[in-house]
């Protein structure tokens, strides 16, 4: 709460320091208003991303299909793709670890809040400028991985929305990257030694450091486009000496950590979803945190699992298809670990724990079909066709999605102080289930019957019908069941159960304080002992009978508040440096798109007033 | 006799009946005819043939651990559920289960991998005596070359059943990336500008096979279409000596078509072996009318697709690079007409 006010007038404007309106929202710094502005983001970009879907699968419902023509059909499965994979799992995932890790570890804040609200603002002016593209003469067509040198070939501004858009979404990740990390290896609570974090935290910690080294490669591709484009350049022109497949390898050096990016913080929800709701600790931690460590190293070395029918050779062919078969191992020990996990519990089947379970049980399809793309002479026959579509959408929709949905449903009532309804959440996860396998199973039968990706229509007599009708079908099961959990979280602001601090009976320091939490989170830092240590505060374990016996002072203490003197924590005073420096980054890209040297030039020139001015700002002011 | 439903929990009769539906349509779907591009249930080339069984061999392994580990986890659900007097065990792991867990998938893979890469450089092999072909991709359609036979054609390409074939795979410098491939012969390789891939196999069966395009070209990416004729050596070689023919002779209103097709543009971007069109942008036409397709395999050769293609190509095939003879070229529905009529005859 702030008191009166004396604040330093540094800039043309004085310091932000509302607590409450929009204008504080705007200019807050606080990762848990952060987190909630990226989840908020984030699920409506999936609305958008859905509605392509649905206008996909329409057009695709039928032979001959007349819904779409083939311009527009190839933009919307662009952007649908970008869509999920930039402006929704990333996101989503990056709403839950800013809200939670610092909660998990001890922490008030991250290392640099005011980079964590710049890398907000980043996604969003990012995502916005991208979708811009519809309207400015028509968006990105040249699919998600967009090959040169089709890419460059494209006509119309598209793929140089394509080019920039993900530069500055890149922007936003490499902020969040070098946030975390420094937020997990200095701020830990006194006590929490790296083997005594939550699973969560560790999968944080290596999605950060995929970030950190995968998103320059993609930006040095981008950058190579953007000049092919807009500058004339070769890089991927073979009549100058230029070379196509370089594109490839850039990017998918790039893209396939991209995928551990998406899928570990799912897996490190459910690793924490699972212990919660079967009352008993997650199975071989070690092993869990080494196999996110071992995937995180060996996705390194799988990229060209993408370029099989390329013309590599047999010996990278060979090669190739090597690491990606060992790259199953370590993810199997996570599946076995988790099964370990609930064995021998106490489950309680509440939808979080509905979701994270659906997490393993697609996860492991889509898994085993990600092996088959491994046997090179076959992925000749699979690659490019329906069947890879499937694969990619039982560990990414079925994984991650799901995974967050969990971590959403767990997490809620801490965040809202309200918890989401538990029929309306078990319809929703039904519905999303069946909806989820009926659009998705039939696209490996699909494309073993040889139908290809990114066609915007087929003949009649290719024996497809069935299977497209009957995911067409369940794809508005999918969208009926998110309307579903929209109703939810809707009806859940005026009329959700009321949650105290710890709803769940869960084992990790977020459920240790008030729901939602007040801005210092903690009152005092807590001093850690034991992994899981909020439990072994609430349970002891009886000698013989190993039962966990309820210490009933050990539970959250949500009266503290009333009585601590929050004056004597400072925390981080709101900014609007950020937003006018991220602000920035669309102006410079609209220049390059209209060729316009004022609005780029102009576009920088805010970029470094909007730095200077962060930079001489303190991170709180002194006067308070 | 008990229900097979009494006893089970509400979850689990929905489950039973969730599984059954599963496998009603999985039966459905296996009892279904095979489709033309449908390398599962039926191949005719050797690299089809092989890399099938090297799938057999990985689907078999993984729908055994799918059974198992989804079967497990369904039966973990129902063991351990939340029931009045349970406690939930506090164990930490077991690290000898957890070794275990680890080397028996490495020894599969071992197991899978060795086959693999065997298949993987066999492939990539040149037969002795085998057919050389050259392919090159277009947007949207597909050049095909027999260098030793000194012929060029388009879209369909015909080959002699159990005879090793040597394709070269190529795509023209200023096009973009395409991929070739016959699904029911063989995998596919990319046609990359500035690159030269091979794909080598036998054709083991005759007849006509499907194939199209499998890398995003462009708008008509999914109009790429090709076919091949596997045929007997004779019929191969009967084949190849029309194709060697120069184009048949012209009469009466075809001698029309004929005029106009020289002195349009046309022959700028299509050749006609013995006349004087020489185009090299568009398909080689001398012996169109010995195809079943045209237009990237996209359509039959009827008299009333061909009419409607040379009236208004873009109409018909988005983004091709054919202009529309009647809005563009300025041809009349009696020119049309002559020039269908004159491209019918080139067999």
């Amino acid at each position: 709460m702030a008191t009166a006010v004396v604040h330093q007038q540094r800039g043309m404007l004085s310091r932000p320091m509302a607590k409450t309106g929009v204008w504080s929202w705007i200019t807050t710094v606080d990762h848990k208003r952060l987190g909630i502005l990226y989840g908020v983001t984030a699920f409506f970009f999936f609305i958008l991303g859905g509605l392509e879907a649905l206008a996909i699968r329409s057009q695709l419902a039928t032979p001959d299909g007349q819904l779409l023509n083939a311009d527009v059909y190839n933009q919307f499965f662009t952007m649908h793709g970008l869509t999920m994979i930039f402006l929704v799992v990333m996101p989503m995932g990056a709403a839950l670890m800013n809200y939670f890790v610092p909660l998990m570890i001890g922490a008030r804040d991250v290392a640099f809040p005011r980079i964590n609200a710049f890398s907000y603002w980043v996604f969003l002016f990012g995502g916005l400028f991208l979708y811009s593209s519809f309207f400015l003469g028509g968006a990105p067509d040249g699919g998600w991985f967009g090959y040169a040198p089709l890419n460059v070939q494209l006509p119309g501004n598209g793929m140089t929305y394509y080019s920039l858009g993900l530069q500055i979404l890149g922007i936003a990740s490499l902020g969040g990257a070098v946030n975390f990390i420094v937020t997990i290896l200095n701020m830990r609570a006194p006590g929490m030694t790296l083997m005594k974090m939550p699973i969560f935290i560790w999968m944080t910690l290596v999605t950060s450091f995929l970030l950190l080294f995968a998103f320059p490669i993609i930006a040095v591709a981008l950058f190579q486009l953007m000049f092919d484009r807009a500058f004339g350049a070769n890089f991927f022109n073979p009549a100058k000496g230029g070379e196509p497949i370089l594109w490839q390898h850039l990017f998918w050096l790039f893209g396939h950590p991209e995928v551990y990016i998406m899928i570990l913080p799912a897996m490190g929800i459910v690793s924490e979803v699972l212990p919660t709701f079967a009352r008993k600790p997650i199975f071989g931690y070690a092993a869990i945190v080494f196999s996110g460590i071992a995937i995180g190293f060996m996705g390194w070395g799988v990229w060209a699992h993408h370029m099989f029918s390329v013309g590599l050779g047999p010996v990278a062919n060979s090669a190739f298809a090597l690491s990606t078969m060992f790259i199953a191992v370590p993810t199997g020990v996570k599946i076995f670990n988790w099964m370990g996990t609930l064995w021998g519990g106490s489950i309680r089947f509440k939808t979080p724990l509905l979701f994270a379970v659906g997490f393993v049980a697609m996860f492991v399809i889509g898994g085993l079909s990600g092996v088959t793309h491994s046997i090179v002479p076959h992925d000749a026959q699979q690659t490019d066709t329906y069947y890879i579509v499937a694969h990619f959408h039982y560990v990414l929709f079925g994984g991650a999605i799901f995974g967050l949905f969990a971590g959403l449903y767990y997490w809620w009532p801490k965040i809202f102080g309200r918890s989401l309804s538990e029929g309306l959440g078990k319809l929703h996860f039904w519905m999303m289930f069946i909806g989820f396998n009926l659009t998705f199973g039939p696209f490996h039968i699909l494309g073993l019957q040889g139908m290809p990706r990114r066609i915007y229509t087929y003949p009649d007599e290719m024996g497809w019908n069935f299977w497209n009708m009957v995911s067409t079908v369940g794809a508005f099961l999918i969208a009926l069941g998110t309307l579903v959990f929209i109703m939810n979280a809707v009806r859940t602001r005026k009329k959700g159960e009321i949650a105290g601090a710890d709803p769940w009976d869960a084992r990790t320091l977020e459920w240790t304080i008030p729901s939602p939490p007040p801005e210092h989170n903690f009152d005092v830092i807590p001093v850690v002992e034991k992994r899981d240590d909020f439990w072994y505060r609430k349970y002891i374990t009886e000698p013989e009978t190993e039962r966990q016996v309820r210490v009933f002072a050990g539970g959250a203490d949500e009266d503290a508040a009333s009585e601590f003197d929050i004056q004597s924590i400072h925390m981080p005073d709101p900014s609007y440096w950020p937003v006018v420096a991220a602000l920035a980054l669309p102006i410079m890209g609209y220049g390059v798109i209209y060729s316009n040297w004022a609005v780029l030039i102009g576009g920088g020139v805010l970029l470094i007033l909007g730095l200077f001015g962060w930079g001489l700002e303190p991170s709180a002011e002194e006067a308070h | 006799m008990k229900s097979p439903l009494a006893g089970r929990t509400y979850r689990g009769k929905r489950l039973l009946f969730a599984a059954l539906a599963v496998f009603a349509l999985l039966a459905f779907a296996a009892c279904s005819p095979v489709g033309p591009q449908d390398y599962i249930g039926s191949q005719e080339g050797s690299q089809a043939s092989r890399s099938d069984q090297l799938w057999d061999l990985t689907f078999g392994i993984a729908a055994v651990i799918f059974v198992i580990v989804e079967g497990l986890l369904v039966f973990t659900l129902f063991k351990f559920r939340q029931r009045p007097g349970r406690e939930a065990a506090q164990f930490h792991g077991n690290t000898k289960l957890e070794i275990i867990l680890t080397i028996i998938p490495s020894l599969i893979m071992a197991g899978i991998a060795v086959p693999t890469v065997q298949a993987i450089f066999d492939n990539s092999a040149k037969a002795e005596g085998a057919l050389e072909i050259k392919v090159v991709a277009h947007q949207f359609w597909w050049e095909y070359q027999y260098p030793d036979q000194d012929l060029v054609t388009a879209n369909e390409l015909h080959l002699p059943v159990d005879q090793p074939v040597h394709l070269t795979i190529e795509a023209a410098t200023e096009d973009v990336i395409h991929s070739f491939w016959i699904p029911r012969l063989a995998g596919t390789q990319d046609a990359v500008p500035g690159r030269i891939n091979t794909l080598n196999f036998v054709p083991e069966e005759t007849g006509t096979f499907w194939g199209q395009c499998k890398e995003f070209c462009g708008l008509s990416h999914a109009n790429m279409r090709l076919r091949v004729h596997v045929e007997e050596q004779g019929d191969f070689d009967q084949w190849v000596a029309e194709q060697q023919a120069p184009a048949a002779a012209a009469s009466a209103e075809v001698a029309q078509g004929e005029e106009l097709f020289m002195q349009s543009a046309c022959a700028g971007c299509h050749a006609i072996e013995g006349t004087n069109a020489a185009g090299t942008i568009g398909p080689n036409l001398t012996h169109f009318a010995s195809r079943e397709t045209f237009a990237g395999a996209m359509f039959r050769r009827t008299d009333e697709n061909l009419n409607q293609w040379v009236a208004n190509a873009p109409d018909m095939k988005p983004g091709v690079t054919m202009p529309s003879g009647i809005e563009e070229l300025g041809l009349s529905q009696e020119d049309v007409d002559a020039i269908v009529a004159y491209l019918q005859t080139l067999k």
